[in-house]
């Protein structure tokens, strides 16, 4: 036996998983409550106990960890157009596993950068201008930045031909030069940033948390926990050399305060007379709904999904459901105790997986052309995808999985919206998707065996 | 010389391709740097890679008589965005039916477009206008 440790520190729960490598088993999972302030060596400490209690005791060949905690990876980005570079920006932000608290387009102004200090980002990703493009923005923003005493490691990632001219204003900064994310018009290029992003995390970020008391404990702490999740979704869906993967995905993670969505998949159009418009969208896409959350984000549930739509899934009245929300609002560890409460919740996670595959799919729309019909697509096309993963406290402590999973299907009410037509649904019952992320670093021919063997179907 | 950057596409509904691409070939041999748009593009696409590409000219083609349409407002929209005095361009079969060029030409003048080609225009005229109202001159030949 050779058992490996897989840690996930979030900001209120530390998880572990146990998995034995030589036999390819999960040996168990176990959390327990966390407070960053406290020391959490301690929340670690906790949980391997529980876990031992379940397993007997390991001694672990290796350990290694992701963490959310603390907030996460908190990041500022700022771009030239909104739907350009800001959000090509954005999305590199995002796969790199970040928490994005503020996008910029254009250039900053003197309250923006007030706004940047006072919120105290963990990193901060500058770029603007394809390459030999507009040089202005980025620079100004460069400029604006340098008044200001530093706070934290700046990512240059813009048009090249002033990213050393952005680097010299910002010269009291810690500031990392890497490719453009938008190098020529429309032509995404965010893995060169992401991968400076994470490796700044490792690098800094890690100890500016106190994470590395823990650190020592540990074979390394690896990357954000939604990175981990991505690498868990890529290694799935494309496999190894060795070990085949289940094909393209979506992935829905829905959480307590934000639901993330992730789609592995190339989303090209799959009917003819099909034009697509805006930014290319990246293969391994994350969208994070920073207001879809079961508990701390409910009423931006009730906000998407209308309450006579929570009243008429639930089958609760709408002014005792509208009561109920609110008690959750307040209470934000409630589990559900009864039949309402449950029906409830699957309400507001049928809602909040609806609501979010919705935003992260495309989009297409039909158009009238003295050359006949046309269609014009904006984002993805996940129409073709055969495969849901769905995971979160939500959706996999309930036996109506199934149910709430099918709302991350088409709907006919909603038909430009390119979610999936027909897909199978797989449930992370035990909640270790981050952990085979991870695992996968080192044995991604066993992370792709195990998540296979532990992903069990469910049934609308 | 230094590349000029042109943003280019064909405007509104419209889903003539080849000549989009014709386009996009004989501007690049003349020596621009294109960033293509396709068909079907929208204003705001126009001025979107024409602010993040820095370019110098934005080239609007249109063939299937809505041009007239399609077009309002571009050079305001361009004020907004701060691409004061860009290069506007446009050229195909912009208006609806046989009319005579002269006024049409007007039209899309007063519009505030800077130079109008109509019907049959080849490539070459656009091109050596370009070269005039850039101030560029055409890349030297490479002997083979």
């Amino acid at each position: 036996m050779k058992p490996v440790l897989l840690i996930d520190f979030g900001s209120t729960y530390t998880k572990v998983t146990a998995v034995d490598v030589e036999s390819e088993a999960l040996l168990g999972t176990a959390s327990s409550y966390t407070t960053v302030q406290t020391d959490i060596g301690e929340g670690l400490q906790n949980a391997l106990n529980l876990l031992e209690e379940k397993t007997g005791k390991l001694e672990f060949a290796e350990r290694y960890a992701c963490s959310s905690a603390a907030g996460g990876l908190r990041m500022i980005t700022s771009g030239l157009v909104p739907e350009l570079t800001a959000e090509a920006a954005k999305q590199a932000s995002l796969g790199a596993g970040a928490k994005v608290i503020r996008v910029f387009s254009y250039e900053l102004t003197k309250k923006d950068v007030e706004e940047i200090v006072q919120s105290r980002p963990d990193m901060i990703l500058l770029t603007g201008g394809t390459d030999g493009g507009n040089s202005e923005c980025i620079l100004a923003n460069a400029k604006r930045l340098s008044i200001v005493e530093p706070i934290c490691p700046v990512v240059i990632a813009g048009n090249r031909n002033c990213a050393d001219e952005c680097a010299e204003l910002l010269d009291k900064w810690e500031t990392h030069v890497c490719e453009n994310v938008m190098p020529r018009f429309n032509e995404l290029n965010i893995e060169p940033a992401q991968q400076q992003i994470r490796q700044i995390f490792l690098n800094r970020i890690i100890q500016a948390k106190g994470l590395s008391k823990a650190a020592e404990l540990i074979s390394g702490i690896l990357m954000p926990t939604p990175a981990a999740m991505m690498a868990a979704m890529e290694l799935l869906s494309e496999g190894t050399k060795t070990e085949p993967g289940i094909g393209e995905l979506v992935a829905v993670d829905l959480g307590g305060a934000t639901t993330d969505v992730y789609s592995i998949a190339d989303g090209m159009p799959t009917q003819a007379n099909t034009i697509v418009k805006g930014l290319m969208e990246p293969y391994a896409k994350r969208t994070v709904e920073g207001d879809i959350g079961m508990r701390y984000s409910i009423w931006g549930i009730v906000e998407a999904g209308g309450i006579d739509r929570v009243s008429q899934l639930s089958g609760i009245e709408p002014q005792r459901a509208k009561e109920m929300i609110q008690y959750l609002s307040e209470h934000t560890d409630t589990l559900p105790q009864d039949e309402e409460w449950e029906n409830l919740d699957f309400a507001l996670a049928s809602l909040a997986v609806e609501t979010a595959v919705a935003r992260h799919a495309g989009t297409i729309e039909q158009v009238y052309t003295p050359m006949g019909l046309a269609y014009s697509q904006k984002g993805k096309d996940l129409t073709p995808v055969k495969r849901v993963v769905v995971t979160g406290g939500a959706i996999i402590h309930t036996k109506r999985t199934g149910q709430i999973a099918a709302h991350s299907l088409q709907n006919p009410s909603q038909p430009a919206s390119l979610r999936p037509i027909d897909a199978k649904f797989l449930v992370d019952r035990k909640y270790i998707l981050a952990a085979m992320g991870l695992l996968g670093q080192y044995y991604p021919d066993i992370a792709v065996r195990i998540m296979k063997k532990e992903l069990v179907e469910a049934y609308e | 010389m230094e590349k000029k950057t042109l943003v280019m596409g064909v405007i509104g509904a419209d889903v003539h391709a080849v000549g989009n691409k014709i386009l996009y070939h004989a501007f690049t041999a003349a020596g621009f740097n294109c960033v293509n748009l396709g068909v079907m593009v929208s204003q705001e696409e126009y001025i979107n890679a024409a602010i993040e590409s820095n370019a110098d000219a934005i080239v609007v083609s249109s063939l299937y008589g809505h041009g007239e349409l399609d077009c309002r407002g571009m050079r305001e929209k361009c004020d907004e965005a701060g691409l004061k005095g860009i290069l506007l361009y446009v050229g195909g079969n912009i208006v609806v039916g046989k009319q005579p060029f002269d006024e049409v030409e007007k039209r899309f003048k007063a519009m505030g477009f800077d130079r109008v080609f109509g019907p049959g225009t080849p490539p070459e005229t656009t091109i050596a206008a370009l070269y005039e109202d850039l101030g560029v001159q055409p890349p030297e030949e490479t002997e083979e």
